[in-house]
């Protein structure tokens, strides 16, 4: 958000005044992906039209609306491992539940909400949890969520049977719009994507709560000598990011209309590596969500971009991906 | 010194095998059989499947033959696997062994142990880096797995048109059924390989591969998702850009959703399918149990055919209770 980099910006300029080099750091993510867009389009015409840059930025609003509520989380010195996990057991319930519904409920309008409802209430749960565990229990929130990323999966797994947890077809129907519809032609995931990040740019720059967030990741202790509520601040974050999953998953079940094993596979990395090279700090204190959007749709970049042209063996994608993410963080890394 | 060493470890060695073969020589006079079952735990469809069969095996065997038992152990990964190992030789003194392997280099080792005991190895699917750990070999048939697709697509493009590829995950079975593919295309100069890219046997990859294809390549005219967890991506792809260019999905290994989906005819792009069924676990099991109780050996190798699956023969590849 514009405030923050304005207060910041003037002390890496003034240790280099007026260095192209001072400059460049904190716009390390943007530069990276102009880069990459300019890339993109010599590889492949096709990669400037329109179509294409909706079906990146819908495809990111997963991963973008978890590295939002991520964001919050890493600020405040946290970590969570769990997300894709998370992701995937709230899909897999969140269909479960639709499906018994429409045997009780005659309205497939009601049945949808009501599954959305239970999407957003398991994510605010699952995100108490975690903050409980980390705060009254006083676990490393890497053990507590390490340990979650087993569980959630085993039970999709368990629910599962192994296989699919598939939508029945006439809610399916019913419930596609949410992803494949648009407005004003822009795809609703990015709107809902849109609208996330704008709330969690306004409440970490704008509110109390975004400051205390700051305060307990630049140092714990002296937010704690400042009469911060250490604990319910930590545990609404948590509770922040359960929330921002389950949004993820209102927009990724009406996707494909099933759940699995493999879904959201590695998307805790993914948030991760969206929210450290947008130029938060892991070590916590410092961030921004507008780095936080860049750093996710960069990532999708890479991979379309991938998917668009030949010239790179298809063993050497994620090299690829690799290799960026390192290039952006070292372009910035002068503001850590 | 040194000759005397040698003469007692050999005798030694001579003592445990004698020891080792006479209670296994009684077992198979009284019919007794043990036979363990080592599997990958169900993290996703396919392996899902493939405990569905073990445990479905294990139910039919054990009905039909009082003096059988069959023991099932899943593991997440290798190491549990080849921990599994030492358990069922020790613990539930197995007398024959079918293992789908988790990783074929890793698990080399521990399962010529297992037979260096005088057990009977059968090895599902992937197979070891060394053969002589094993007594017989029961697999899929990669290369019809790739093979028959792209004979489906070239007939049913008359010889001619784009075609996409999608593939599972980077390794040595994906690089057989897309040789195997390759090879056929070969014979049909006027069909086009446009491109194929990994999209790891996931459905949400392979809706991103796809949009990608599509927004790459105006004319489609069929597309290869190696796959039916893959071809469901595929098709919610196609259907949201509403291309209407793409004549032909084929996905493969028999999927009951997609199975169903050509029984019905539902779907006008999927006409046929490639059967590469879990239930090759079934039937090792069922082979390895039967030839062991006679006493006899299996073939060293035995490849369940993959067969082309389209409407007519869709109903004896439909297994509705299977997860897969």
């Amino acid at each position: 958000m514009p405030p923050e980099h304005a207060e910041r910006a003037p002390a890496p300029a003034g240790r280099a005044p007026g260095t192209w080099w001072g400059r460049l750091h904190g716009a390390g993510p943007v530069i990276g992906l102009v880069l990459l867009c300019l890339a993109g389009t010599a590889l492949n015409g096709d990669f400037a039209t329109l179509d294409n840059a909706l079906n990146v930025l819908t495809r990111t609003a997963f991963i973008g609306i978890i590295a939002v509520g991520m964001c919050f989380v890493i600020i405040s010195g946290g970590i969570d491992l769990s997300v894709g996990s998370m992701a995937a057991l709230i899909a897999g319930c969140m269909i479960l539940v639709m499906n018994g519904a429409a045997q009780a409920i005659a309205s497939p309008v009601a049945v949808v909400a009501v599954g959305m409802a239970v999407a957003l209430a398991l994510g605010a749960a699952f995100g108490l949890a975690h903050g409980l565990l980390i705060t009254k229990g006083r676990i490393e929130p890497f053990i507590v969520t390490l340990g979650t990323l087993g569980i959630f999966r085993a039970y999709l797994t368990y629910f599962a049977g192994g296989g699919a947890i598939t939508l029945d077809n006439a809610l399916a129907d019913l419930y596609s719009p949410v992803y494949y519809g648009s407005l004003l032609g822009v795809p609703i995931p990015v709107w809902i994507f849109a609208l996330v990040a704008l709330a969690g740019g306004f409440i970490l720059n704008r509110t109390a709560y975004g400051r205390y967030v700051q305060a307990i990741g630049s140092n714990e202790q002296v937010a704690r000598y400042a009469a911060v509520d250490v604990d319910r601040v930590k545990i609404l974050t948590y509770m922040l990011l359960g929330l921002c999953v389950g949004i993820a998953t209102l927009l990724y079940v009406p996707r494909l209309g099933s759940a699995s094993p493999t879904t959201g596979l590695l998307w805790e990395l993914e948030a991760i590596a969206a929210v450290i090279v947008g130029g938060t700090a892991l070590k916590g204190g410092a961030g921004s969500i507008t780095g936080t959007l860049v750093g996710a749709v960069l990532l999708s970049v890479i991979s379309n971009i991938l998917n668009l042209t030949s010239i790179i063996s298809v063993y050497l994608n994620a090299a690829v991906q690799g290799f960026v993410i390192i290039v952006v963080a070292f372009l910035q890394r002068g503001r850590r | 010194m040194k000759n005397l060493t040698r003469r007692l470890a050999l005798a030694a060695a001579a003592l445990t095998l004698a020891a080792g073969a006479a209670p296994a020589l009684a077992q198979q006079a009284s019919q007794k059989q043990v036979v363990g079952v080592a599997i990958p735990a169900a993290t996703h469809s396919f392996t899902a499947g493939i405990v569905y069969w073990a445990n479905q095996a294990k139910k039919d065997l054990e009905k039909a033959n009082p003096g059988l038992q069959v023991i099932v152990k899943t593991a997440a990964n290798a190491s549990e696997q080849a921990n599994q190992l030492q358990d069922l030789v020790t613990v539930n003194k197995i007398n024959a062994l079918v293992i789908f392997p988790f990783e074929s280099a890793a698990l080399t080792k521990p399962v010529a142990q297992v037979k260096s005991k005088g057990i009977y190895v059968t090895v599902v699917d992937r197979g070891l880096t060394d053969t002589s750990a094993q007594d017989a070999y029961v697999a899929g048939d990669n290369t019809a797995f790739g093979r028959i697709p792209a004979e489906y697509i070239a007939k049913a493009l008359g010889g001619k048109g784009n075609i996409v590829a999608l593939r599972g995950i980077p390794t040595t079975l994906d690089n057989e059924r897309m040789e195997a593919f390759n090879a056929v295309l070969k014979k049909h100069p006027d069909l086009k390989l446009l491109d194929a890219k990994h999209a790891n046997w996931n459905r949400d990859d392979a809706f991103k591969v796809t949009q990608d294809y599509l927004t790459r390549f105006k004319n489609i005219d069929a597309i290869w998702a190696a796959d039916d967890d893959m071809a469901v991506g595929v098709l919610r792809a196609i259907e949201q850009a509403k291309r209407n260019d793409i004549k032909l999905v084929f996905g493969g290994a028999g999927a009951k959703g997609m199975v169903k989906t050509l029984m019905d005819g539902s779907n006008p792009l999927i006409q046929a399918n490639v059967s590469y069924s879990p239930k090759f676990m079934y039937d090792a099991i069922k082979l390895t149990a039967e030839a062991r109780l006679k006493g006899q050996k299996l073939p060293a190798t035995t490849i369940i055919p993959s067969v082309l699956i389209t409407k007519e023969n869709a109903k004896q590849f439909y297994f509705p209770d299977s997860p897969f």
